[in-house]
């Protein structure tokens, strides 16, 4: 007994780092295999808070090329909207509305990691939860991870983490959005396209419409190179995306109303085999 | 003087945490290269004081980081290693000198608090950049990320360091 105390005592230090750098490793991985850990993310009350003061601050700089781009996302709206036969308010019937959106700012972006999050000036208040798709007027940019009162953190699709549906534009030939080659943020990688599909390069990709988190056609990228991966049945695609990841201050938020349904219908169908 | 002491490591901690995730992590040079300075925190910490506190409170300084980049737990893992390295690495660049009372950081020749901040910042980027990426199929990347992030922390630590050096003799 003396003697592992004396043990303990001599090697206390050793053993305090041993402690540490354990508890270290178990956030670590134990955020590999599912989603991040519930606390150790940017979306609580103080880094919240800090990164609103310092986004008040530097957005400032910003506000007059932040104008351009809503003037611009405007007049695209308006294109569509006189050029397309679209149903007058009267003539919406609110049980068919399938999606909601809300709007928000980023108040934190980083695209040089591994797994890069974006942190979210909008949070439980506004009834965000985890797995709302995250879109900018340009293109898609990511998924609700977690979520505080005030705050939430987004999961980049520059993350090799990130595995959304997405399909070339006009076709329904659906694929895998990765991010492979982790070191360039301006291309996300599209997988498991088969080889018969025709491609161009400069095609555009858009999400498709088995995801329940975002909806059909909403713009990702243009097809940049593609080539037949290791199996040589199906293509491996590198895609540039429209959005600039390095420069990101408006988004969208989308709920899709009909999620809770489509998983429950999915659920009972997987237990029902 | 004690108290002293101590308010200038909470206010160190404070203000490079605020810097490294203000500042730093936003610099993105070249695309990936941001400067983790923070580890100047373990270059100015007191040599005589209770080594149980230090681990602790680099641990902590690990994590704040960590929330603040959500980088999941890995600048404490790296903090941490090289928190518990630091008497070796200091035995190693200083010789026994280091264990006497009078020895102070500022005592020593340039080339030795070079290489004392060196040896700091390659360790605590191979941890960290392991940790990150962790395959071994990538790790020439992990060698090339710490490569040239070691470069360009150690080139802002040693302009800060000469900024803020306290008193010259």
């Amino acid at each position: 007994m003396q003697q592992i105390i004396n043990f303990l005592i001599r090697y206390k230090i050793f053993l305090l780092y041993l402690f540490l750098l354990l508890i270290s490793c178990i956030f670590t991985f134990q955020s590999h295999s599912y989603h991040q850990s519930k606390f150790l993310n940017s979306s609580n009350y103080i880094s919240g808070s800090i990164y609103t003061f310092s986004d008040n601050v530097t957005s400032y700089f910003g506000l007059r090329e932040e104008n351009k781009k809503l003037v611009e996302e405007n007049r695209r709206l308006r294109d569509k909207l006189f050029n397309n036969v679209v149903l007058s308010p009267s003539l919406i019937d609110s049980t068919s509305i399938e999606y909601e959106v809300v709007r928000g700012r980023v108040i934190n972006n980083s695209y040089a990691d591994q797994r890069n999050y974006i942190t979210i000036n909008k949070g439980k208040n506004d009834s965000i939860v985890q797995d709302m798709g995250v879109i900018t007027d340009k293109g898609i940019l990511g998924i609700v991870e977690n979520t505080s009162d005030k705050f939430s953190t987004v999961q980049s699709i520059l993350s090799d983490k990130s595995n959304i549906n997405a399909k070339i534009k006009n076709s329904n030939h659906f694929g895998s959005l990765v991010w492979e080659n982790t070191t360039d943020y301006n291309v996300v990688q599209l997988i498991d396209i088969p080889r018969l599909v025709p491609l161009t390069i400069g095609d555009t990709i858009v999400t498709g419409a088995m995801s329940s988190i975002f909806p059909e056609n909403i713009p990702i990228g243009t097809i940049k190179r593609f080539d037949l991966d290791n199996s040589k049945s199906f293509y491996f695609i590198d895609v540039e995306l429209f959005n600039d990841m390095t420069n990101i201050g408006n988004i969208y938020i989308i709920k899709n109303l009909n999620r809770k349904e489509v998983l429950e219908l999915e659920a009972e169908t997987e237990t029902n085999d | 003087m004690i108290n002293s002491t101590s308010f200038l490591i909470v206010l160190r901690f404070i203000l490079l945490v605020l810097l490294q995730v203000l500042v730093f992590n936003k610099l993105n040079f070249f695309g990936y290269i941001n400067p983790l300075i923070y580890i100047l925190f373990l270059y100015w910490y007191p040599i005589k004081q209770n080594r149980t506190t230090f681990i602790i409170l680099c641990f902590f300084l690990g994590l704040c980081v960590d929330i603040f980049s959500d980088t999941l737990a890995i600048n404490a893992a790296a903090t941490v290693t090289i928190a518990y390295l630091r008497p070796t690495i200091m035995r190693f660049v200083f010789g026994v000198n280091y264990e006497f009372q009078s020895f102070k950081l500022n005592n020593s020749t340039k080339a030795q608090q070079f290489t004392f901040l060196a040896l700091l910042i390659i360790i605590h980027h191979l941890v960290y950049f392991t940790l990150e990426i962790f395959s071994f199929s990538n790790s020439l990347l992990i060698l090339q990320k710490t490569l040239i992030v070691s470069i360009s922390t150690l080139i802002l630590g040693i302009l800060f360091s000469t900024l803020f050096s306290s008193k010259k003799e």
